[in-house]
């Protein structure tokens, strides 16, 4: 049985593109069938009980299960004109899908697996930064946040200092907020849908909100690609397969505040879809 | 400069970085968006390359779409002793592993991009069809051990050894594991230790035998 908290959120279920060109996916969603095709123009997801609550958002096509406890939640910034908007396509991944948000969201391991591209050693520290549960739109946020980066972007040449924010707003969704190397006054966005297929097998959908009028579609894809590859070999050897929501074993570090503040908020909310409840 | 139309993931694509890295070979790299866009099955990129497939290599008028041709070039080019000894049991051996990385491709490759850009097939196949491959190569490997050996052919790394490589390395992210063929790994090991090895997604070089930051 599926907690209805679980059920009542949107997650991430394909490509819109894809479909609008009149790709048909049959693909899974919370451990049931579903299927996303184009159907009079619309749209539409169909599970084995029916359709389901459809939108279309941020290049992606978001279905909720049960009842919508709330809209979609807003990038703001995927509107504002001059950004180059990226859909970077699937990679699926075993591993919970509510791990594969947490990787997204930690800095420590970037000159570990990110070698010489968004961390090196021995610039391994993590500074201090401010983790929050923002009340009035329910979401984890990390602020404050900087690293020193050899190549934070396709676009940046050389090594910077790199500032960041990350976002919670969903359960299977991040959003994070990093210098952009061309325009220093604005924040580039790179957004990961996850797409829970089971417990311990998801579908990602990297995404990216980008000043960059040079580089071409390909090579921006490409490198986001070799960023999210690089982790997915990390995520499948993670264990337990779950992510664990009982402090148990685990002795977490300073560096960890933002995964802390995510996996107190799924607890907190009742999204265990994914989690491990008791210490193995 | 010689063109190299590339995909960051592709393991074939890959080969051909390895083996310029390792021989110093700087290549112009064009990124082609094989996926979501599937750009190597367009109309523009039939003029370039009828199959559909990449890498190709592109140097003034010679154009090469068949990964292992490519070794042979660089090879050729830049450092004759990667095209390993010359003898006819050596040459023929070279030109054997050259062949049989088709058969890893078909298989453990295959089963990768089964298991992680969603390609549709007979996983169950394409696992087993690696798995009969990587025995194949634990006996080759094996025997060279006992023989005093770490290449597959001769006394020092050859296109054999690249052209195998890359699949191989990749084997977990098609669901197959190496833990039964140690002398495969060893040998995967050896090509990460090699001077000048570049990485790819998946294919981590060797942290572990870098000295540690305060110590150097």
């Amino acid at each position: 049985m599926i907690a209805p908290e679980v059920l009542n959120e949107w997650y991430p279920v394909a490509m819109a593109a894809h479909i609008r060109a009149g790709q048909r996916r049959v693909t899974q969603l919370l451990g049931q069938p579903i299927t996303v095709a184009l159907q009079g123009g619309a749209i539409v997801v169909t599970g084995q009980g029916g359709a389901l609550h459809v939108t279309e958002a941020f290049g992606h096509v978001w279905a909720c299960p049960g009842t919508p406890a709330h809209p979609l939640f807003p990038i703001p910034e995927a509107l504002e004109t001059g950004r180059r908007l990226v859909d970077v396509g699937v990679v699926r991944v075993k591993c919970s899908p509510l791990r594969a948000v947490e990787n997204f969201l930690d800095i420590a391991h970037f000159p570990f697996v990110h070698t010489d591209v968004l961390g090196a050693e021995p610039h391994t520290e993590v500074n201090r930064y401010e983790v929050q549960i923002r009340e009035d739109s329910d979401e984890v946020w990390a602020t404050k946040v900087t690293f020193y980066q050899p190549q934070a972007a396709k676009s940046a040449e050389g090594g910077i200092v790199t500032q960041y924010m990350y976002r919670v707003p969903a359960p299977t969704a991040a959003v994070l907020y990093k210098t952009c190397p061309v325009r220093p006054d604005a924040w580039d966005v790179i957004g990961i849908f996850v797409q829970p297929l089971s417990e311990d097998l998801c579908d990602v959908w990297p995404w990216m909100a980008l000043y960059d009028d040079t580089t071409p579609q390909a090579d921006l894809i490409a490198f986001q690609q070799m960023i999210f590859l690089q982790d997915r070999s990390i995520l499948e050897n993670q264990i337990p397969r779950l992510l664990p929501l009982d402090p148990g074993m685990e002795i977490p570090t300073q560096a960890d505040l933002t995964s802390i503040a995510y996996r107190r908020w799924l607890k907190k909310r009742g999204l265990t879809y994914g989690a491990q409840m008791v210490a193995a | 400069m010689i063109r190299l139309y590339d995909y960051v993931l592709s393991a074939s694509c890959y080969k051909i970085r390895l083996m310029a890295a390792l021989l110093g070979v700087k290549l112009d790299q064009e990124a082609v968006d094989f996926h979501p866009g599937r750009a190597h099955k367009s109309v523009a990129f039939a003029q370039l390359n009828p199959a559909g497939t990449l890498p190709v290599l592109v140097d003034g008028d010679l154009i090469l779409t068949e990964s292992t041709a490519m070794l042979v070039y660089l090879a050729q080019l830049a450092g004759r002793d990667w095209l390993g000894p010359l003898d006819p049991k050596s040459a023929a051996q070279v030109q054997h592993w050259l062949a049989f990385s088709g058969r890893l491709a078909a298989s453990l490759g295959m089963a990768r991009l089964h298991d992680m850009l969603l390609y549709e097939g007979d996983i169950d196949a394409w696992r087993a069809q690696g798995h009969a491959a990587l025995r194949e190569l634990e006996a080759a490997l094996s025997e060279r051990r006992f023989a005093g050996g770490v290449w597959l052919v001769g006394d020092a790394p050859s296109i054999a050894d690249i052209a195998c490589f890359p699949n191989v390395a990749l084997s977990q992210d098609g669901g197959v594991s190496l833990d039964a063929y140690p002398s495969v790994r060893l040998w995967t090991r050896a090509i990460r230790a090699l001077d000048r090895f570049v990485e790819m997604p998946g294919i981590h070089r060797l942290h572990e035998l870098r000295p540690a930051p305060e110590v150097a």
